[in-house]
């Protein structure tokens, strides 16, 4: 009996360690939807998701959101001659794309807010000069305007130049998933918070939903 | 008699040797701990908490031999700026590294950080080295 009461304890404790562990957070403003199904009326939540967009990447093809479809991405912003936090978000950023390098339906897509100065080319030996290689990290380049605004889309804020003459950014990592929803933001400039995307990539990608979605 | 004199005289040489010793130390130390905090805020972001540099983009400062050959230019790079390619552990380098406005002091305290960390040991690079060396610069 007592071995029995130990077990169910034991098993009720595992649980609950796999029940925080299976599923992350899904962020950003949601909404109730009424919808009817088989004639009576459920209300859903309808949430928050990245809107399309069109992008250039770093080999000068054209990035739509059906680029990345069937694919969980994490992404953030830079520029190329940023001395500040950049180096540091992309030292990190490298540990990612080495962990799922292999997978094809993970990318990472860093989008340039200089892209005046940040051309194909400057984005393209940028990564090279990163030891980048295939389509798992893109750069993209954009007018200002489509990634301001896309750039709301992931709650992050950027701003054109401050009278010190340099640009502020968060230094935000942010994962999306298949449904192009938010599941997580991280610092991107703390290697903690980065191991623990690296860590919740791995859950999500496990999480039924989105391993059944296209 | 004699025997008191030579040992006393032996005693003062100890004390003055290990004194001077000393003094060289302390003074490493108070500019390797100053410029270990000026490392952090200036450099630190590109170069990396171990000085490992980032891919192709951003030199290593773990080449002790390019260190010890620039010893008396190292100072100008951090006052000018350095531009044009450079080869650090046999690989090019070509990025731009923009010139900072550290005054003297601090360009010796964080000199004598970096040619003592990461593997490098080349001493203390004081102010008056930095100062002769600046006086050079192209």
């Amino acid at each position: 009996m007592r071995k029995l009461i130990l077990g169910i304890i034991v098993l009720s404790v595992l649980n609950a360690c796999n029940n925080k562990q299976n599923k992350l957070p899904i962020l950003g403003n949601r909404q109730p939807v009424t919808k009817t199904v088989d004639g009576k009326t459920v209300v859903d939540t309808a949430y928050a998701t990245i809107p399309d967009f069109k992008f250039v990447n770093q080999y000068g093809d054209t990035i739509t959101q059906k680029n990345l479809n069937g694919k969980i991405y994490v992404a953030d912003f830079f520029f190329t001659t940023c001395p500040s936090i950049c180096p540091v978000m992309h030292r990190n950023m490298l540990n990612v794309y080495k962990e799922f390098k292999a997978d094809d339906n993970f990318r990472i897509i860093s989008h340039t807010i200089d892209p005046k100065y940040d051309t194909v080319q400057v984005l393209k030996r940028y990564a090279d000069k990163m030891g980048l290689s295939g389509n798992s990290w893109w750069l993209l380049h954009g007018d200002k305007g489509s990634t301001y605004t896309i750039a709301k889309s992931y709650l992050q804020t950027v701003q054109e130049k401050n009278p010190a003459g340099q640009f502020i950014h968060d230094g935000f990592f942010i994962l999306i998933d298949k449904q192009k929803r938010i599941r997580g933001t991280y610092e991107g400039t703390d290697p903690k918070e980065v191991d623990k995307l690296i860590a919740d990539i791995k859950i999500l990608r496990a999480e039924p939903e989105q391993a059944l979605a296209k | 008699m004699k025997l008191k004199l030579i040992s006393g005289i032996l005693f003062l040489l100890t004390v003055l040797i290990v004194s001077c010793q000393n003094d060289g130390q302390i003074e490493f130390y108070r500019y390797y701990s100053g410029g270990s905090a000026i490392y952090q805020a200036r450099c630190q972001n590109c170069h990396g908490a171990k000085g490992e540099g980032l891919q192709q983009l951003i030199p290593p400062l773990t080449d002790s031999t390019y260190l010890k050959t620039n010893k008396n230019t190292l100072a100008c790079f951090l006052k000018n700026g350095l531009k044009g390619e450079i080869r650090i552990h046999n690989k090019a380098f070509d990025g731009e590294m923009p010139a900072d406005s550290l005054a003297p002091i601090e360009i010796a305290k964080v000199l004598t950080y970096v040619t003592n960390s990461f593997g490098n040991k080349l001493g203390t690079i004081n102010l008056q080295q930095v100062q002769a060396d600046l006086i050079k610069c192209r």
